[in-house]
């Protein structure tokens, strides 16, 4: 563990893009989330919306360099930045997806991630342009011990 | 290591069972056994998803294939034994719209009776 100041130690990780590589970040969430004493509930969700965060960082960056996860363990909150080098997106241009639609036609299954981040984390921000993405994601502590 | 640990075919219900994380690779060998049991005119089907308590958008996006299928087939599917965010992940999807979950694989079965 990184510490990068005596307030906000940090996790830092470097993931290459290979298949599967995401669940190397789920296993760090675990780690990370044990020790700040977060329910299995919650522990749960940050590795989900981590998974997700990591898959279209893999995906969408264009990238073929690594991707690199922040996990910055606050008094309040665990932020987790997910951060590539790739051609950037327009993170207001995600369609919502909506399963009635995607059922019996022509449009693609995919395209929930961005969703599920959403709905499992309490805040996210998207930073994207030309030079890669940053993915902000912050996990409250409230309601647990 | 991810797979396909089981198929069962108790009364006229398929049980397929698996083991560790619901991702492409397990999503299509899934559904490739669906689609296989589809033409040889089976037409319900449980997943037990007990062993496979992580899951991403990709894995889950191929059971809506499944679903897709079996609603062109006149079929029913149902999932059993879902870790709490595997159930989760399914109801913001909206899969729990289209097909039922159950905490026990003798529950889903009780169901397709």
């Amino acid at each position: 563990m990184k510490e990068t100041s005596e307030k906000t130690p940090t996790v830092e990780l470097k993931l290459p893009i290979l298949e599967n590589m995401e669940l190397v970040a789920t296993q760090t969430a675990d780690v990370v989330s044990k020790h700040m004493k977060l329910s299995s509930e919650k522990s749960d969700e940050i590795k989900m919306a981590l998974i997700e965060a990591c898959i279209n960082a893999f995906e969408h960056s264009k990238s073929e360099e690594q991707i690199f996860i922040h996990f910055i363990i606050r008094e309040n909150n665990l932020t987790i930045k997910v951060i590539d080098k790739g051609a950037g997106f327009d993170s207001a241009g995600v369609a919502i997806p909506n399963i009635e639609s995607k059922l019996n036609s022509e449009e693609s299954k995919r395209g929930w991630g961005v969703m599920l981040i959403k709905e499992l984390m309490d805040s996210v921000s998207f930073e994207s342009d030309h030079t890669g993405t940053t993915v902000t994601m912050v996990k409250n502590l409230e309601n647990d011990e | 290591m991810n797979s396909i640990i089981g198929t069962d075919e108790i009364g006229d219900v398929i049980v397929i069972s698996t083991q560790g994380y619901l991702n492409k690779d397990l999503g299509e060998e899934i559904f490739a056994l669906v689609e296989k049991n589809i033409s040889d005119g089976k037409k319900k089907f449980i997943i037990n998803l007990a062993q496979s308590d992580i899951v991403n958008s990709i894995g889950a996006s191929i059971m809506i294939e499944i679903i897709e299928e079996l609603q062109e087939a006149d079929g029913t599917l149902a999932f059993c034994t879902l870790a709490p965010i595997v159930e989760k992940t399914f109801t913001i999807m909206g899969l729990t719209k289209y097909c039922s979950t159950f905490e026990s694989q003798e529950a889903a079965l009780e169901h397709m009776a």
